[in-house]
């Protein structure tokens, strides 16, 4: 039977509505606003059209950061992913580690990202640090400030320690529940341990890795703080990613039509992937429901 | 209130305007004939009049990013390509 539906509930969601006008949508018309003018400071804008949007659109270095952003993305998924899975694969069920293990995951997510990025900015130095140190005295070249490989390598090494827990965390949530009579029905079967991984356990993860996949990808492609502490967009533009291009053309240049114009561009990205997000995990959900209500019945 | 710091324009007001009258249009749609008008379209889940407004919002905003970056042509005519993939955004999806 349906429920009856009482409108009045939506007073409720009037002070979200206020709060999310003013911190939000306020700011975002101001952007738009900003997108079509020119400005010198001084409160005083001037009328530009679409000019600063074919200007980004056909622009070299916003193409080369779009396209190392989502390089960046690409390689963040490949190594979180499978390492994550097989980190929670590793961890124990039951017992005292059960709590250490998950503490111990729990850490590095705790960790501001600015504090982050000054971590391994100390780590990695080749004077001081004890990363930077020990591969300059192992023989190795290595120097994140002035080579653009050891920058993107120490950066996607500090995301990859900063954020696979979180991957760990998803994936030992569903494991935990897959229920035990799986796992019987498998040994009666005689099922060697790749079998009830590949049979059992990762369909049963399908879910929380669409979780994970996405969060990690909508994050890496957001990502500021971290390489900002770290290298600063550095050596000349090799790790200068969306968010880092954005407030250098806004606050660094005061470009501010440019830097509007880019930032709806980035904006329509990310809501289109965030739509993707959204459609994906709840029509996957009400489908897998429907399966798992119909084999049941 | 001043808001002389939001840098307005007549063109981006009818923007916005335009965008406030769409959701109030919507409204009074839903007032009409409540539930949404859901069904499954050619993307095969279940959509709303709200999905299908979305949809054609940010469809139209990359048809005209697309129009910027591609070609020399008025923007009028990307206004138009972009009510054609509105129209049928509501008919089939």
């Amino acid at each position: 039977m349906d429920k009856p539906v009482n409108n009045k509930a939506w007073f409720f969601v009037l002070p979200v509505f206020f709060l999310v006008a003013i911190s939000a949508i306020i700011p975002l018309m101001t952007v738009v606003n900003y997108s079509v003018q020119d400005t010198f400071g001084n409160n005083q804008f001037f009328w530009a059209g679409t000019e600063w949007f074919k200007e980004i659109l056909h622009s070299e270095r916003f193409h080369s950061a779009l396209v190392r952003n989502l390089i960046f993305s690409f390689i963040i998924l490949l190594i979180e992913i499978p390492l994550g899975i097989v980190v929670a694969l590793s961890m124990p069920r039951k017992g005292f580690w059960v709590p250490v293990c998950l503490i111990l995951m729990a850490l590095p997510l705790l960790i501001p990202w600015n504090v982050v990025g000054t971590i391994w900015q100390i780590f990695g130095r080749a004077d001081i640090g004890l990363l930077g140190n020990t591969l300059v005295g192992l023989g190795v070249n290595y120097n994140y400030a002035t080579n653009w490989f050891d920058a993107w390598a120490t950066i996607i090494l500090m995301d990859v320690w900063h954020w696979t827990s979180l991957v760990v965390l998803l994936c030992y949530a569903g494991l935990v529940s897959i229920p035990e009579a799986y796992y019987q029905a498998a040994r009666i079967d005689g099922a060697s341990k790749w079998k009830v991984f590949r049979y059992i356990q990762l369909p049963k993860l399908h879910r929380v890795l669409l979780i994970a996949v996405l969060l990690r990808f909508m994050d890496s492609f957001m990502i500021y703080t971290e390489p900002f502490v770290l290298t600063g967009g550095g050596p000349g533009n090799s790790t200068t990613f969306l968010s880092i291009d954005l407030v250098k053309t806004a606050i660094g240049q005061f470009d501010l039509g440019p830097a509007a114009a880019m930032s709806i561009i980035y904006f329509l990205i990310i809501l289109l992937l965030s739509w993707v997000f959204f459609t994906v995990m709840t029509h996957y959900g009400a489908d897998n429901n429907k399966t798992e209500s119909g084999h049941d019945s | 209130m001043n808001l002389s710091w939001m840098a307005w324009t007549t063109p981006t007001a009818i923007f916005f305007i335009t965008i406030l009258s769409l959701l109030i249009l919507m409204t009074i749609w839903e007032l009409l004939s409540p539930g949404g008008g859901v069904r499954y379209g050619v993307l095969r889940f279940e959509t709303t009049r709200g999905d299908r407004l979305f949809l054609s919002l940010l469809g139209s905003a990359f048809i005209h990013l697309a129009w910027l970056g591609f070609s020399d042509l008025n923007l009028w005519w990307a206004m138009g390509v972009s009510v054609c993939y509105a129209l049928l955004v509501f008919r089939f999806v």
